[in-house]
C-alpha cells in the first residue's frame, strides 16, 4: 500500500495499477443511475400509484343517490370486491352474481392457474425432448434452429390469429381431426376446446424457447460423464435420470420459472383467440384479461386486481427463486461462484464442457 | 475421429468406448433424423399455412390441399386497403417508430448499468441487479390502469402521442437490454481493458475506444431483442394507442372484413405474412447470435 501511494505521490495526476480500481463505487452508481431512474418512472413509480389508487373509490354514479361522485378513500373495499366477491348496491354490500366481473375472479384465477400449470408442465417435457435431440451433433442442425426460432419470433398477436384460422370450423385442425375420425370441435366456442386451443397455440410458440434454454445447459454437459456411464452399463433412462436431468436442472428451473410468470400473466393469446369467451362467455377469462375489462369500468378497482395480481407474481417468483433452485440472480466475474447460471454443475465439467 | 488418436494398445476399457461410440451411430441416427424433422414441421407447419392462405382466393380460404392453390396477390392488396377503416401500411410505419425509438432508448440507458454491473463493484449493485431482473418479470397489466388514468389525464390517448406507446414499452426493454448486455459484458476480454488503461487511456477512452468495438456484436444482437419484444407487444399498445398510433399488432388483432363479424381470414394472413417475414429474415440471419442472446440473458420469449 506504501509503494502505492507513494508512486503516486511522485509521479503526479498519473495513476498506478492499485488506483484502476479507485472510484469504482461512485462511477457504478452514477453508471446504473439513468436505469434505475427510467424503471422508476414507467414501473415503480405506477405501481406505487395503482396501490394508492386501489385504496380509492371509482368516480361513478352513486348508487345509493343516483349522483355523480369523484371517488373518494374507499378502504378496503375494492380488495374485498374481488377478494370476498362483494358488489356494492344502494342496499350495501351483497356477493356479486356470476354476471358481474366482480363474480370472475376465482374463475378467472383457476383459469389462469390450469393454463400455467398445463402450458409450462407440456412445455417442459417437449422441451427436455427437443432439446435433447438438438443436442446431438448431426448435419443441419443451422435449419432446425432457425426453424425452432420461427415460432419465437412471431408476434403473439400473430399467431393467435395465425391459430384462430387454424382452429376455425372448417379449417385445418377439424379437417385433419376428421381424417381419423373425430367430430369437428368448436375450438374457439365450447369451454374447453377453447382453453385447449389457448394452451395449444402456447405451446406451440413458447415450447422452442424452453428448448433453446435447456439445450444451452445441455452443451456443457461433458460427454465424458455419457461414456462413463455407458461403460457402467447404464440403460438409458437411468442416463437421463441420474446424469442429463440432475446436471441441466438449474437451466431447466430458470426456464420454467420465466415461463410460469409468463403464462401466469397470459393475455394476448386467449384475447385474441378466443376473446376471453368460450362456454358460458369466459372460460378463457385469465387475471390479465379481467383487468383490462374492469378497466372500461373503474381505474380503481382495476388497480386492485392488478395489484393483487402483481403480488400472486411476486409471491410465485419468491417462492421458486427461494425453493425451486432456480438461481437467477447471477454473481459478475471475479466474485464465487464463477460459473453462470446456466452453466453451473460442476467445475470441472464446465470446464470440460467449453 | 477419436478412434485415430487412441494409441496401438488400448486398453479394455478403450475398446469398450470405441464398441459404444460405433454402437451409438447407427439406429439412433435414423431416429435423431426423424427427431429433427418433427421439431422442423413443428416449427414451420403453422408458419406454413399462414404464407399459403395469405396467397390463396378468398374464395378457397378453406382449400386444405397441403400446396399453395388459387394463388393470387388480393390478400396483400386488400390488407393495405384503407377502404374497409383498417389502416394496415400505417400500423407498419408506427411499430417501426415504436420500435426504433424503444430500442434505442433502452440501449442508450441500459449500456452504462450493464456495464456498471458487469464490470464494476458499487454498494447496492445486487440491489440493482434484484430491480432489474424483478422489473423483466413485472406483469405489464399492473401499468394498465395507472397508466391509463395519466395518459389520459394528460391527453396523451388521442392523435399522434408515439411517447404513450414509447414509455410503457421502456418498461420491458430496458430490463430486457441491461440483463442480456450484463451477460454478454460477463463474458468479454476485459484484460483488454486492463492494458488499455495501463497505456494511459481514462475509463471512458478504454471503454469507448477498445471495449466498444468488441462488444459489437452483443450490443447487436441485444438491439434487435429488444427491437423484436417492442415489434411484438400487444397488451400495453391495444390500450394506450389510437388510431393515428396503432402498431401491427393491434391493427392485426382489430381487422375488419366485408362484413361485420365476418372474419377477413386470408387478408389477415397476408398482413401476417408481411408482420413476420422481416422478423423471420433477422432470425435467419443472426440465429447464431439470437440463440446465444436469449440464452446468455435467459429473457422471456
Amino acid at each position: 500500500m506504501s509503494t502505492v501511494a507513494q508512486t503516486r505521490r511522485a509521479v503526479p495526476r498519473r495513476r498506478g495499477p492499485k488506483s484502476l480500481n479507485a472510484g469504482q463505487g461512485r462511477r457504478g452508481l452514477l453508471l446504473v443511475l439513468p436505469t434505475i431512474a427510467l424503471l422508476g418512472v414507467v414501473i415503480i413509480y405506477p405501481v406505487i400509484k395503482a396501490i394508492v389508487m386501489s385504496f380509492q373509490k371509482d368516480a361513478g354514479l352513486d348508487k345509493a343517490t343516483g349522483m355523480f361522485v369523484q371517488g373518494g378513500y374507499a378502504g378496503l373495499a375494492n380488495y374485498k370486491h374481488w377478494v370476498l366477491q362483494q358488489c356494492n348496491t344502494p342496499t350495501g354490500a351483497v356477493t356479486c352474481g356470476p354476471g358481474t366481473l366482480g363474480g370472475q375472479t376465482y374463475d378467472a384465477l383457476w383459469v389462469t392457474l390450469f393454463f400455467t400449470v398445463v402450458a409450462v408442465a407440456i412445455e417442459m417435457v417437449l422441451g427436455l425432448w427437443f432439446a435433447t435431440i438438438m443436442n446431438r451433433t448431426f448435419r443441419g442442425r443451422g435449419i432446425v434452429r432457425a426453424a425452432i426460432l420461427v415460432p419465437w419470433a412471431i408476434p403473439t398477436a400473430v399467431t393467435a390469429k395465425l391459430w384462430f384460422f387454424i382452429f376455425a370450423y372448417d379449417g385445418i385442425a377439424n379437417h385433419l381431426l376428421g381424417l381419423v375420425g373425430v367430430q369437428p370441435l368448436l375450438w374457439t366456442g365450447d369451454a374447453w376446446p377453447s382453453r385447449f386451443a389457448v394452451i395449444i397455440a402456447d405451446v406451440w410458440k413458447t415450447t422452442p424457447f424452453m428448448a433453446l434454454l435447456i439445450l444451452a445447459g445441455l452443451q456443457v454437459i461433458s460427454s465424458d460423464v455419457y461414456e462413463a456411464a455407458q461403460i457402467d452399463g447404464a440403460t438409458k433412462w437411468q442416463t437421463f435420470t441420474r446424469i442429463t436431468l440432475p446436471l441441466v436442472k438449474v437451466p431447466l428451473m430458470v426456464a420454467v420459472l420465466f415461463r410460469t410468470l409468463d403464462t401466469l400473466r397470459i393475455f394476448d393469446l386467449p384475447y385474441i383467440l378466443t376473446g376471453g369467451g368460450g362456454g358460458s362467455g369466459h372460460a378463457t377469462t385469465t387475471l390479465s384479461i379481467l383487468v383490462i375489462r374492469q378497466i372500461r369500468a373503474g381505474f380503481n378497482s382495476a388497480s386492485a386486481l392488478s395489484t393483487l395480481v402483481f403480488i400472486l407474481i411476486a409471491v410465485v417468483a419468491f417462492l421458486f427463486i427461494k425453493f425451486g433452485g432456480a438461481d437467477v440472480i447471477r454473481r459478475p466475474p471475479g466474485t464465487a461462484p464463477k460459473r453462470r447460471f446456466w452453466r453451473r454443475a460442476t467445475p470441472a465439467q464446465a470446464t470440460e464442457g467449453n | 475421429m477419436t478412434t485415430q488418436a487412441l494409441p496401438a494398445a488400448a486398453t479394455a476399457a478403450e475398446e469398450q468406448v470405441r464398441h459404444y461410440t460405433f454402437k451409438k451411430r447407427r439406429g439412433p441416427v435414423i431416429r435423431g433424423y426423424i427427431g429433427l424433422a418433427i421439431i422442423v414441421i413443428w416449427g414451420l407447419a403453422p408458419f406454413y399455412w399462414m404464407v399459403v392462405t395469405a396467397f390463396r382466393d378468398v374464395g378457397f380460404t378453406f382449400d386444405t390441399t397441403p400446396w399453395p392453390t388459387h394463388v393470387t396477390l388480393d390478400n396483400f392488396r386488400t390488407a393495405f386497403s384503407t377502404a374497409r377503416g383498417n389502416h394496415f401500411g400505417h400500423a407498419l410505419v408506427n411499430s417501426v417508430i415504436i420500435g426504433v425509438v424503444t430500442t434505442a432508448v433502452a440501449m442508450l440507458v441500459g449500456v452504462f448499468a450493464a456495464y456498471a454491473l458487469s464490470r464494476l463493484n458499487f454498494p447496492g449493485k445486487y440491489f440493482v441487479l434484484g430491480i432489474v431482473l424483478g422489473a423483466s418479470m413485472f406483469p405489464g397489466v399492473a401499468l394498465v390502469s395507472p397508466l391509463f388514468q395519466l395518459f389520459s389525464s394528460w391527453g396523451w390517448l388521442n392523435g399522434y402521442n408515439y411517447q404513450a406507446l414509447i414509455i410503457p414499452n421502456i418498461s420491458f426493454a430496458l430490463p430486457l437490454t441491461v440483463y442480456t448486455l450484463t451477460a454478454f459484458f460477463g463474458e468479454m476480454p476485459w484484460e483488454l481493458e486492463e492494458s488499455a488503461r495501463m497505456d494511459g487511456c481514462t475509463p471512458g477512452q478504454a471503454f469507448r475506444k477498445i471495449m466498444l468495438p468488441l462488444a459489437a456484436p452483443g450490443l447487436f444482437t441485444t438491439a434487435i431483442l429488444a427491437f423484436i419484444s417492442s415489434w411484438n407487444e400487444f397488451l400495453l399498445s391495444s390500450q394506450f394507442s389510437t388510431s393515428k398510433t396503432q402498431p401491427v399488432t393491434v391493427a392485426i388483432a382489430f381487422f375488419t372484413g366485408a362484413q361485420p363479424h365476418q372474419e377477413p381470414y386470408t387478408t389477415v394472413m397476408a398482413a401476417a405474412t408481411i408482420v413476420t417475414v422481416p422478423l423471420i429474415i433477422m432470425v435467419l440471419v443472426f440465429q447464431r447470435a439470437i440463440v446465444s442472446g436469449l440464452t446468455a440473458g435467459g429473457v422471456k420469449g
